[in-house]
């Protein structure tokens, strides 16, 4: 692995690697600002980043550094406070909530730290509520497939584990056939063994269907499958580097 | 969209008792209305079909004697379709199996069937034969009450003969929907008939032969009923006209125009109450759920879903909710209504009461149900749209709590841990313990609403019948008989004291108003018949010569005391003369004007004339005395005071059981919703908490106390509320259904009070259980693992 410390107000370039392929998101020089009543909490001071199409992504950082904002800023469940964001080309740093339901609806696939499925729904119910409004959706069978869960589609969240409520996360947020694939701490609850599972059905997703995919965590272990790392430290990206030596996430070990 | 439905489905199996408790509470409100508001229509719509099918009158007029030409002078009144004139004459009724005499009004027919005004409808029997002088048609209400049938006979005293009068056939009449004995407050069916007899013969038998005594007359659309009132006057006064009436003051039809405007205003003015309890418990149950469902809102937002879908999605939990309750009302309130028109039958005669359940009845119950629903779900729908995804993403911070006022005021050392909690609970969430106050003081004011209107009619007959007027019988004369009068009173068998009375129609006018009704003259300070004050209960004398006005006949004239009102006498020479109001006094029922009996006889200028007069009799006397009455052609009726109030209470015992059953049921219904409710959204929000209690060791008995201890003291502070809100809901509608023949005091006793205090007291307590089974049964494990 090589580390290359990276200057943040520099655009990542086509230098940096991957060369060629298509810019999905570019954000530049971002901030978000949280009024907290009294006090003011700057999440993210100036971030600037380029994403690719297909690119497997890992932010990394301690708690409060700003991904889960980041990340959200990139899904359009939030604006920022400054700076702009384009999604091919389109700007989402100012477009209204309508916009954005939509941006989100037809080209971001979710997945959250505590899975966040409806617990009144199945399995094949809960990834349903997606395939029911997006165009072009894959049967929702066909998606818990791909997770690994299609013997387990009739089962209610509480009565499957938390790897696999992760994963019908994951089929959820596939089932759209989503641009990009943005996880929040997908493994954040989970135990090792079942969070090297869930990591290989994103893998698996960023390989075979090429999603532009960006994970969340602050276990640096994780890193290591990523086609690059960018690590943010309070508010700031502080490095931004390819990993030349990306791993298999079954050979993950933390 | 299914899944999201799927989910609605699901989500309100989870919490389908407290779903199910405030459907009942929408259930309730949209039955009163649907039952009510049927009943309203369909009174309504019976009664003018009949009305028109029948030919029912628009102008009513009594006079002494005209000759029957005049009825072509009528007849050409402009606006006046058809004028009927008829033969009216009030008897005494020797029925068999009666001890005391009946009253039976003859009126005639014309001995060949032709299409008249106020036409009778033949239920049963023949109509009479021409020729035969003795059939008659007797009313069902008095036939059914006295077991008669066609070709059973009622004796008669016409003028002075006795008759055997033949049943041949049984009849209704539009005249006749309410059959009251004129100058009575309550219907006795057993005492008063009508009788439809032949013309000839009736007029023959009381010398009315080429004349009448009563018109009735069909208008033209369009016509001025004022004006033809005038013309009708003006051609009646030389033969002795007591003044026309409009339809609107027909006594039967008045007494059904009052029924239908109260069950209009209970329809209205009941349900309102319940929905709107119920749009409160639906705030206080979708808050809770919006904030529970905090992170599937957020979830639903990132998946794209956009936020009219998130509104309807919680509006139609509301809806769900609201619709279940409607649609159950909606059937109980049509079977309900049907019983409650049953209940009508015996209080109106028409010849058919057909039950109808209009549409529009019933999209308004929907409308109304829905109303409640979105009014209910508003702000909770607000803020699941508001609800910023990124942030929902994140739990909720713990709530801000703050030392309760009685903390501050440094009662704190008085005030256990537990005993802390329940009151900055209380506290913290002002809003919902107003809700939960409001809503249990509504159905305590629900119930006395239902249960005033008991006490309220007791007090108006025990003010009527036992504290007013304290004569056994009282009895009129078919006219106003000479002076030795009052010692035939006195000579009747087994009287034991005897008061006269000198009634005289008149027309009383102020200003633009005027109202014709008799003016009742008594002794200085009658013992029998009083006029009693219902407010200070003081009787009241008549020893100056003006006029003692009960207070709403005071208020529909407009006069005050001290004001000189124009009393036209409609008998007699007809003397005019101003008469001074000297006092009003508070009544519950009629319209009376009184006066001296001096001052009354100096009014018709005769000396010591009597109409009729109040006795106090000996009760073993009483058989000899009715054949005594029955013997005097004198006597045109009698009221037997003890009858009228056993006719009364057969006719109301039975429904009063039945009233006080769902008024019960009804605000159980209501506190139930409220406090199981109340309870349930406090279990959920706090089961961690509570469980947290009991893992460091608190009893089940000690965490019960926290949860129910608050809802205990919401309910304690409910209950005065409740009586005062009942207190002011009873008297607003005692107000709105006040009407000219009586106001129903406001008068709830206090054992009324606390009954309906311990039955929502008692449904408190219910509910409280159920949660507590619940409290029981809590796994703390489960609670305390499970991320809120």
């Amino acid at each position: 692995m090589t580390e290359t410390v990276h200057d943040p107000a520099r655009p990542v370039s086509a230098a940096d690697g991957l060369a060629g392929k298509d810019i999905v998101f570019e954000a530049n020089n971002v901030t978000k600002r949280y009024d907290m009543g009294a006090v003011a909490v700057n999440a993210l001071r100036g971030v600037t980043l380029s994403i690719r199409a297909s690119e497997f992504l890992v932010l990394l950082g301690p708690s409060g550094s700003g991904k889960s904002t980041l990340l959200n800023i990139l899904g359009g469940l939030d604006v920022p406070t400054s700076g702009t964001v384009t999604y091919r080309g389109r700007d989402l740093s100012g477009a209204d909530d309508a916009t954005r339901t939509a941006y989100r609806r037809n080209h971001v696939g979710f997945v959250f730290q505590f899975y966040n499925l409806i617990p009144s729904l199945t399995a094949r119910e809960n990834v349903s509520l997606v395939t029911e409004i997006v165009r072009d959706p894959m049967p929702p069978k066909e998606a818990l497939e791909i997770v690994g869960l299609g013997e387990r589609m009739n089962h209610f969240p509480a009565q499957l584990s938390g790897g696999e409520q992760q994963r019908v996360a994951i089929a959820r947020a596939i089932s759209k056939r989503p641009d990009v694939l943005l996880c929040d701490e997908p493994t954040g609850a989970l135990d090792i063994s079942t969070g090297v599972v869930v990591l290989e059905a994103i893998e698996r997703i960023n390989r075979e269907l090429g999603t532009a995919t960006a994970v969340i965590t602050h276990n640096a272990a994780v890193a290591s499958i990523a086609d690059r790392v960018v690590q943010l430290s309070d508010g700031l990206i502080v490095a931004n580097r390819g990993n030349s030596e990306k791993i298999a996430a079954r050979d993950l070990t933390w | 969209m299914q899944s999201l439905n799927r989910k609605l489905l699901r989500d309100l199996w989870r919490i389908k008792g407290q779903a199910l408790a405030i459907s009942l509470v929408i259930g309730v409100g949209v039955l009163m209305l649907i039952a009510y508001l049927s009943n309203f229509n369909s009174l309504r719509s019976t009664r003018d079909s009949y009305y028109e099918r029948q030919r029912f009158g628009h102008v009513f007029a009594s006079l002494k004697r005209a000759p029957l030409a005049l009825s072509n002078r009528i007849s050409a009144i402009p606006g006046v379709a058809q004028a009927e004139t008829r033969v009216v004459v009030d008897v005494n009724l020797d029925v068999a199996g009666l001890a005391e005499p009946a009253t039976g009004r003859l009126v005639s027919i014309p001995e060949h069937k032709r299409e008249i005004v106020n036409d009778v409808v033949l239920v049963r029997g023949r109509y009479i034969e021409p020729g035969r002088s003795d059939e008659v048609i007797a009313s069902k209400g008095f036939v059914d009450a006295n077991g008669l049938n066609p070709g059973d006979t009622v004796r008669a005293i016409l003028n002075g003969r006795r008759r055997d009068l033949e049943i041949v056939g049984v009849g209704l009449s539009p005249e006749y929907v309410y059959t009251i004995r004129p100058g009575e407050l309550i219907p006795d069916n057993t005492r008063f008939g009508v009788f439809w007899m032949g013309r000839r013969a009736l007029a023959a038998a009381f010398d009315m032969e080429g004349g009448f005594n009563d018109v009735s007359l069909l208008l033209r659309p369009g016509a001025q009923t004022e004006e033809v009132i005038q013309s009708l006057d003006e051609l009646l006064r030389p033969y002795g006209g007591w003044g026309a009436i409009p339809r609107d003051l027909q006594l039967s039809h008045w007494s059904v125009q009052n029924e239908l405007n109260g069950i209009q205003v209970a329809g209205v003015i009941i349900p309102m109450v319940f929905l709107g309890v119920a749009a409160f418990l639906l705030h206080v149950v979708l808050h809770r759920i919006v904030a529970v469902q905090r992170e599937q809102i957020a979830t639903l937002k990132a998946l794209g879903y956009p936020q009219r879908s998130i509104a309807l999605h919680y509006t139609y939990w509301a809806l769900a909710i609201s619709l279940t309750g409607t649609l159950l009302g909606t059937v109980c309130g049509g079977l309900l209504g049907r019983g409650l028109l049953s209940m009508y039958n015996e209080f109106f005669r028409f010849p058919v009461l057909e039950y109808q359940l209009d549409p529009a009845v019933v999209a308004a119950a929907v409308l109304v149900g829905i109303a409640a629903a979105v009014f209910g779900a508003h702000s909770s729908v607000r803020r699941a749209v508001r609800l910023q995804p990124a942030e929902a993403m994140r739990p909720e911070p713990p709530a801000v709590y703050a030392a309760s006022i009685v903390e501050r005021f440094g009662l704190k050392r008085l005030l256990s841990q537990p005993a802390r909690i329940i009151l900055r609970n209380i506290e913290r969430q002002p809003l919902r313990s107003a809700i939960t106050i409001g809503g249990v003081a509504m159905s305590l004011a629900v119930l006395i609403v239902g249960m005033f209107a008991i006490d309220s009619l007791d007090a108006m007959m025990d003010m009527e019948f036992r504290i007013a007027q304290r004569q056994d019988l009282q009895l009129t004369f078919t006219e106003p008989i000479s002076p030795d009068g009052v010692y035939s009173l006195h000579r009747l068998p087994g009287t034991i004291m005897a008061e006269p009375m000198l009634s005289v129609p008149v027309r009383l006018r102020f200003g633009q108003r005027s109202r014709q009704l008799s003016i009742v003259g008594l002794t200085e300070s009658p013992r029998l018949f009083r006029i009693v004050d219902v407010e200070t209960l003081r009787p009241v004398d008549l020893a100056h010569d003006g006029l003692v006005l009960g207070e709403r006949l005071a208020h529909v004239l407009g006069v005050q005391p001290g004001d000189l009102i124009t009393a036209e006498v409609l008998i007699g020479n007809r003397p005019v003369q101003q008469l001074a109001v000297t006092s009003t006094v508070r009544q519950h029922m009629g319209l009376f004007a009184y006066m001296n009996i001096d001052a009354v006889r100096r009014l018709l200028k005769q000396d010591k004339t009597l109409s009729g007069g109040y006795l106090r009799v000996d009760a073993q006397a009483l058989p000899a005395m009715f054949e005594a009455i029955k013997a005097t052609p004198a006597i045109a009726g009698s009221g037997l005071k003890a009858a009228a109030l056993q006719s009364f209470e057969e006719t109301f015992a039975a429904n009063m059981g039945i009233m006080i059953f769902f008024n019960v049921l009804f605000a159980s219904i209501i506190a139930f919703g409220v406090v199981y409710n109340a309870a349930r959204v406090s279990l959920a929000e706090r089961s961690r908490e509570l469980a947290s209690l009991r893992v460091m060791g608190f009893t089940r008995k000690e965490i019960s106390a926290i949860l129910l201890g608050e809802l205990g003291i919401l309910t304690l502070l409910a209950l005065p509320l409740g009586l005062l809100i009942g207190y002011g809901l009873a008297s607003l509608l005692t107000k709105a259904m006040e009407t000219e023949l009586y106001a129903m005091p406001f008068s709830a006793v206090p054992s009324t009070y606390a009954t309906c205090a311990l039955t929502v007291l008692a449904a408190t307590l219910v509910s409280g259980l159920i949660v507590r089974r619940k409290l029981d049964h809590l796994d703390l494990l489960e609670v305390l693992k499970a991320k809120e």
